[in-house]
């Protein structure tokens, strides 16, 4: 294997021609909705994905006006119950579980292991409209009456709300099929597709991320789909497997529920980590700190993710053993997630660090991230989970990890490819006072839960003590500030669309194959045949010369 | 090893061009992505079959007596016929999928259609059984009717019966679909040497078919 | 690996492949023979039959993906994949059965679930097992 020589592969032209791209030929609305070139793909999903993003951050705004006083604000009890639903459900299976992989990793993964495409292309098209389906049917859901069960379906109470659950649950059990289509897709396009000289450990390590979370889209998917199918039928037929009141056991639901819903936490988490595990050593120009560690701590996590679920069930009637199990392994989830942390701070350790905006964001994950990391060490400990369980303690900790680890680490991809995808560059001054106002606008909102809930403040209740309205008042100010950034973030993106290609191909000086070639690339990817000729973090000094 | 490549490469140059995928260099490349596809596919069926394997074990742990009493009402005889002829259709798919590796285009065929006979021999089977189901009230959840039960919960053992049979059932269903599929390209002469992927990817999905009765059939007609 | 030897083992195993195909179609046939008889005798306790039924039939769903999907002279890669999507399913079914078999009954945390009251019904009548089939707390199973 020829790796790290010292010259690059395809010296930059000044200035150049890119108005033949992946954009523009062919033309035409058909040739996109039937296109299986898998950047187009990733841009389709990254539309849709943006989309769900805005309504279920609308729902999560509208919950949050709710919350400012202890009473009735804008909305009644069972309208808050619907929107709680419906702010998980959307943006857990319509935006975070796509948003890495089927949109930023559809675009950038054949690119950066120099392939043409995916392995499957047109499954690749066939998983996007199988998304559309799913969130049309979501969509239907919401519009005919709505859903109060929370997005995580429990028994008894699913069996028998009236509300359209059935629809749902149909909804996520197609969107299920989407997912694994993308996992099997990445997984061959990995093992088969990689340039001439790229062995394993050449890869970049977001090809390492997102085949450990392909894994656990094609392990734990499958689950879900049955068990969604197991919840329908039990709605309609009374099969009698979950509903205690024929004879059931609403835990094993539980234990179904979760055997799929904790892995798909890495699932979502996992990418971020990759994108962060490349824009770090691209911004402190410097080699990634323990490759490898990275590397298999990304496949570490998704292989103990899957024997932790149970910590979900502590206080759920399930049966002391089990509980101290889970509990043991839960721990040791936190090495992996600890060695990636201290490999990134190592990797900026004496690097010449620049802070734009994808930097910026990805320091904003790993202090968010490692927040949202401990915190979850306290709840999988046995004792203090049943004192913060269901308080809003947990709800601070998971946003920590899905929104100020995921969604930060996807702003930071977003804002890093960027460039790449639609050949522009963004308002650098305004991308950083974005950032800045989504990290304070996040902190306000969800540091204060961390505080309501160690003082007892349960989740998912309409009304509250007023004693709470301080705080809660506080987290309401920080969800507008969040906003405020992120609609600022999305209207400077979308204004760079207007003007001209202005987007050199490495405009952040990185090393991995994406950058070689033009922005936007070309319908095939590469002008040039991608053979692989240095480390994917190669920032030696004689390449300055 | 790069050698090898070329050699496939030229190789395979006479045939159909038009097969290999723009995105591949070789068909060597292009299969194993096929296969590598084809068995992450067979893992989700393994783990979506799986859901129901571990829910019938826990309720069948859960009212074991139940269960022993409901699967009496099963034809054992007819359970032992389906997987013999189960069995038989995955024998005739390999040869299938062999006749089109050496290019025996004719035997190609006839081994389909053989599968495809198996196929539906094992839907009518399975169908007298529904029918003698359903003419008992042996239904499951709440349509269960059936009168002069000893032990409670057993329409429990129904609806995994059902659930489970009739997921496979379409599975077979979706197979026979496939195997028509492929027997009309073997027809046109699609098929060669080295390219003989979708065969090949049909068969192992029947086999996963097959393989998953081999256990359906011992849990639940013979559980005692 | 020489890619040359490779090819000749390939060329071979093409000639016996129906003979093979054939002796494993009759190894999974007697197997059934095996697993119908076996399941008309008690041995001991059900479990062993069980065990005795689940066995038989990996043996069989070896043969079959070893031979008739090929693994055995495939790339190891889709060995793993097939062994990986097993062992997951084991740990699932593993951690679940776990839980149920450990699992207490509500009684000891002193919750009593009253049954469905009935109309005319004395209500001071302590809960009877089996009267009230809808509580899984007074199931006396695990």
């Amino acid at each position: 294997m020829a790796n790290h020589p010292t010259t690059l592969a395809v010296p930059t032209p000044v200035k150049e021609d890119v108005s033949v791209n992946y954009i523009t030929s062919p033309k035409g609305l058909m040739s996109w909705l039937t296109t299986v070139d898998h950047k187009r793909i990733g841009i389709m999903y990254l539309w849709a994905v943006l989309g769900a993003f805005l309504l279920g951050g609308i729902f999560a705004l509208l919950l949050r006006i709710e919350l400012l006083t202890p009473k009735e604000t804008i909305m009644t009890a069972e309208t808050y119950n619907k929107v709680f639903t419906l702010h998980g459900v959307i943006m857990v299976f319509l935006f975070i579980i796509p948003s890495i992989p089927a949109a930023l990793g559809n675009f950038v993964l054949p690119l950066m292991l120099g392939a043409k495409d995916v392995a499957f292309p047109r499954l690749n098209l066939f998983s996007y409209y199988i998304y559309v389906v799913g969130a049309l049917f979501g969509v239907t859901a919401m519009v005919t009456g709505g859903v109060d069960t929370g997005w995580t379906f429990y028994t008894p109470y699913s069996t028998s709300s009236n509300t359209q659950v059935s629809l749902m649950v149909l909804a996520a059990f197609i969107l299920g099929f989407s997912s694994i289509f993308t996992g099997i897709n990445f997984i061959a396009t990995i093992h088969k597709l990689r340039a001439p000289g790229m062995g394993w450990f050449q890869m970049p390590l977001f090809c390492w991320g997102m085949y450990s979370t392909a894994v656990i889209q094609v392990l734990a998917t499958p689950v879900l789909g049955i068990t969604l199918v197991l919840l329908l039928l039990e709605r309609s037929f009374g099969i009698g497997i979950f509903d205690p009141a024929i004879g059931g056991d609403p835990v094993l639901f539980q234990h179904f529920f979760w055997f799929y819903s904790h892995p798909a936490v890495y699932i979502m988490i996992v990418p971020g980590m990759a994108i962060i595990s490349e824009i770090i050593p691209t911004f402190s120009r410097k080699t990634i700190f323990g490759y490898k560690a990275i590397a298999f701590s990304s496949v570490a996590i998704a292989m103990v993710g899957f024997l932790v679920w149970g910590h979900h069930l502590f206080v759920s009637g399930q049966s002391p053993l089990a509980s101290v199990i889970f509990s043991f392994l839960t721990f040791l989830v936190a090495i992996p997630s600890g060695v990636k942390v201290f490999n990134w701070v190592s990797t900026m350790y004496r690097g010449s660090i620049t802070l734009e905006a994808p930097m910026l964001y990805a320091i904003s994950f790993l202090l968010l991230f490692s927040i949202g990391g401990l915190t979850g060490i306290f709840l999988g400990a046995l004792s203090v989970d049943i004192h913060l369980t269901d308080t809003y303690f947990v709800v601070a900790h998971f946003h920590y990890v899905m929104m100020g680890g995921t969604v930060i680490a996807f702003l930071a991809g977003l804002h890093y490819w960027w460039p790449k995808m639609f050949g522009r560059m963004y308002n650098e001054k305004l991308a950083r006072i974005g950032c800045g106002l989504v990290f304070v606008g996040f902190n306000m909102t969800f540091f204060t839960q961390f505080i309501l809930g160690s003082r007892g403040m349960p989740r998912r209740y309409y009304n509250y003590l007023d004693q709470f309205q301080p705080l809660h008042a506080f987290s309401t100010v920080g969800s507008w500030v969040l906003g405020a950034g992120l609609f600022l973030t999305a209207g400077y993106l979308l204004a760079s669309l207007r003007k001209p290609y202005d987007a050199p191909r490495n405009p952040w000086g990185a090393r991995t194959f994406e950058w070689e070639t033009q922005s936007p690339p070309i319908t095939h990817n590469f002008d040039f045949e991608p053979v692989l000729l240095h480390g994917p973090y190669d920032y030696r000094p004689e390449r300055k010369a | 090893m790069s050698d090898s490549v070329t050699a496939v490469k030229e190789h395979s140059h006479q045939h159909h061009d038009s097969n290999l995928q723009h995105h591949f260099a070789t068909y060597e490349q292009q299969m194993d992505a096929g296969k590598i596809g084809m068995w992450l596919f067979l893992a989700t069926e393994i783990l979506l079959f799986g859901g129901l394997f571990v829910g019938f074990g826990l309720m069948q742990a859960k009212y074991p007596e139940a269960f022993v009493q409901a699967h009496h009402h099963l034809d054992k005889n007819l359970g032992f016929l389906n997987t013999v002829v189960l069995l038989v259709s995955s024998f005739t798919m390999v040869m299938a999928v062999h006749c089109a590796k050496t290019e025996q285009r004719r035997k190609v065929l006839v081994y389909l259609l053989i599968t495809l006979v198996c196929a539906a021999i094992f839907l009518c089977v399975k169908y007298f059984e529904y029918e003698h189901k359903f003419h008992e009230g042996l239904l499951p959840g709440k349509f269960y009717s059936h009168v002069g039960d000893t032990v409670p919960h057993q329409f429990v053992f129904f609806s995994f019966y059902f659930m489970m049979t009739g997921l496979h059932g379409l599975h077979i269903l979706g197979g026979m679909g496939a195997i028509t599929w492929i027997f009309f390209r073997a027809k046109r002469g699609d098929f060669n040497h080295d390219y003989y992927t979708p065969i090949d990817l049909v068969g192992l999905y029947w086999h996963l078919v097959d393989l998953i009765w081999i256990y359906l059939f011992p849990l639940l007609y013979l559980i005692s | 690996m020489s890619e040359t030897t490779h090819t000749s083992t390939h060329d071979n195993h093409d000639a016996n492949a129906p003979k093979i195909y054939a002796a494993v179609l009759g190894t999974l046939l007697i197997l059934t023979f095996i697993t119908v008889a076996a399941s008309k005798i008690q041995f001991g306790s059900g479990m062993v039959n069980v065990v005795i039924a689940l066995t038989i039939a990996t043996i069989k769903a070896t043969l079959v993906a070893l031979f008739f999907m090929h693994l055995i002279h495939d790339k190891a890669m889709n060995s793993i994949i097939l062994v990986v999507s097993f062992t997951f399913l084991g740990v699932f079914l593993g951690f679940c059965y776990t839980d149920q078999v450990t699992r207490d009954d509500l009684k000891p945390l002193g919750l009593k679930v009253k049954p469905p009251v009935v109309a005319g019904a004395p209500s001071a009548a302590p809960a009877v097992p089996g009267a009230a089939p809808a509580v899984p707390a007074a199931e006396p199973h695990h």
